[in-house]
């Protein structure tokens, strides 16, 4: 039908995992991604890492943007892509995160399953992009 | 072709499964029209009519998502599993949407036979409406119990979706205007139940009170000054329906609620079980869902019917060479219907005999 050739709405799950309490990158990456055309959902503040899964998982969402302050990403992050595999909602789900992750750590998240990290001062448009050029194809 | 087929019917059973995953991917497809949906939808529908729906609307901050959550709660407390659809606006200008609703969710957190899921506008006049009572099909499907649509109640597109719920309940908060604004307010004449919420406030029982004779005044117009009882369209207790002269009507009830707090929810669920009861004591229910799948007929009819004449628009040169024929005053615009519609008639006749 004459909807079947419109592009496809990119749907993102903005996530606050843990406890650090400060969300407004969150709330400016949500904006951002809103002002692209993405339909995002906010999970709001001090998430488990299991909410965050039933979140991902339900919402059906292409991108998974995690941030983080709180220096607890080497826990968190590991823990939620291990939820998207048992939905087997992992191949299929594009994981970043955003926030404060020093150098050394960027290779472990990666090897663990996150496709792009994006430390403080990165471009919006940067984002965006990547966003745009990698969400999975269904 | 015939392996999406396959892929589909896959899809289809692994929903039928209790699979979540082919559940949110069903969903996706109905949202994004993907091809194989209508077929999706279809072998969806032999397995629905389970399900209680429930519509929940109300302007923004009136208190939905976080009375939604606690009545999820409750049910989910009484052995029922729960399905949520939240539609939320989406931008006219980029598409894009904040789907915010979720944040509201708390006390059903780890629990996956809650089934929650947003949806947006996605700037679709009429289509939205398709498209949740096909998202309503794959939960019902799915085997959830109670169904819940949460939309904001801002405009004829939200009212649609609430139509798609056997009960509808209308949430207003204390000091959201006067009577006016009741009158306005288009939503009053779907509610078979209104909840005032965030009942602790200043000014809740003068709202209850408005509320009140607005209903009074609806009810009257239709029974024709049946001279109804003081505080006829009353509380949560009133035995509602029996004092009617046909005895058939359903009185709206008010319910007042403390969403935060929980409380006044199992008086709203006792009263959407009355309403429940009601409809299928009185054949009401029937009624409702025949209107709904006439209704649903006719919408697809015309969305399809559109469609193809859309195609034959473009096999006529496309509409902007049609209307600078018309302004040119060469055709008007009876005689260009009449060509691009006359060849399709005669297909459909000579079909028929």
């Amino acid at each position: 039908m004459s909807a079947g050739q419109e592009q496809r709405t990119i749907r993102c799950l903005v996530a606050k995992v843990g406890l650090d309490g400060h969300d407004r990158g969150a709330h400016v990456i949500a904006r951002a991604f809103r002002d692209a055309g993405f339909e995002v959902i906010y999970s709001g503040l001090h998430r488990a890492p299991e909410e965050i899964v039933q979140a991902a998982v339900q919402e059906d969402v292409d991108v998974l943007g995690i941030s983080i302050l709180s220096g607890a990403h080497n826990t968190l992050v590991p823990k939620v892509i291990e939820g998207l595999k048992e939905y087997g909602a992992f191949e299929d789900t594009l994981v970043i995160v955003g926030g404060i992750v020093p150098d050394e750590d960027r290779e472990e998240l990666v090897a663990a399953g996150v496709a792009e990290v994006f430390g403080p001062g990165t471009p919006m448009q940067e984002t965006i992009d990547f966003v745009r050029d990698n969400a999975p194809q269904r | 072709m015939s392996e999406a087929n396959a892929a589909e019917k896959e899809l289809v059973r692994d929903l039928l499964d209790g699979d979540h995953r082919a559940l949110a991917r069903t969903i996706s497809k109905i949202e994004d029209r993907t091809p194989g949906y209508r077929e999706v939808v279809s072998e969806l529908h032999a397995h629905t009519g389970d399900a209680e729906v429930i519509g929940v609307t109300g302007s923004p901050g009136a208190g939905k998502s976080t009375l939604v959550d606690k009545l999820a709660k409750a049910y989910r407390d009484r052995g029922l599993t729960v399905g949520v659809i939240a539609v939320d606006p989406s931008s006219p200008y980029t598409g894009g949407a904040v789907l915010g609703d979720r944040i509201r969710m708390a006390s059903n957190v780890g629990d996956m036979d809650v089934f929650f899921r947003s949806m947006s506008a996605r700037g679709q006049l009429g289509g939205l409406s398709t498209a949740t009572a096909d998202a309503i099909k794959a939960l019902d499907a799915f085997g959830k119990d109670r169904i819940v649509v949460e939309t904001v109640g801002a405009g004829q597109n939200e009212v649609d979706v609430v139509r798609t719920a056997d009960t509808v309940v209308v949430l207003v908060q204390p000091g959201s205007g006067d009577d006016v604004q009741m009158l306005k307010a288009g939503i009053l004449e779907i509610g078979d139940v209104f909840v005032v919420n965030k009942a602790d406030k200043d000014g809740a029982a003068t709202t209850v009170s408005d509320l009140q004779e607005m209903l009074h005044m609806r009810e009257g117009a239709t029974t024709a000054g049946a001279g109804h009882h003081g505080a006829g369209v009353g509380t949560a207790d009133d035995t509602g329906g029996a004092d009617d002269a046909d005895g058939d009507d359903w009185d709206p009830r008010i319910v007042e609620t403390v969403a935060t707090e929980g409380e006044g929810v199992a008086e709203l669920i006792d009263v959407l079980d009355a309403h429940y009861d009601h409809l299928r004591s009185t054949g009401e229910l029937d009624r409702r869902t025949r209107t709904r799948y006439a209704e649903e007929i006719r919408q697809l009819l015309r969305a399809d019917a559109a469609d193809l004449l859309e195609e034959e628009l473009e096999r006529h040169g496309g509409m902007d060479a049609l209307v600078d024929a018309v302004r040119a005053r060469e055709t008007d615009p009876y005689t260009v219907v009449d060509r691009i519609l006359d060849p399709l008639a005669d297909c459909v006749r000579e079909r028929r005999d």
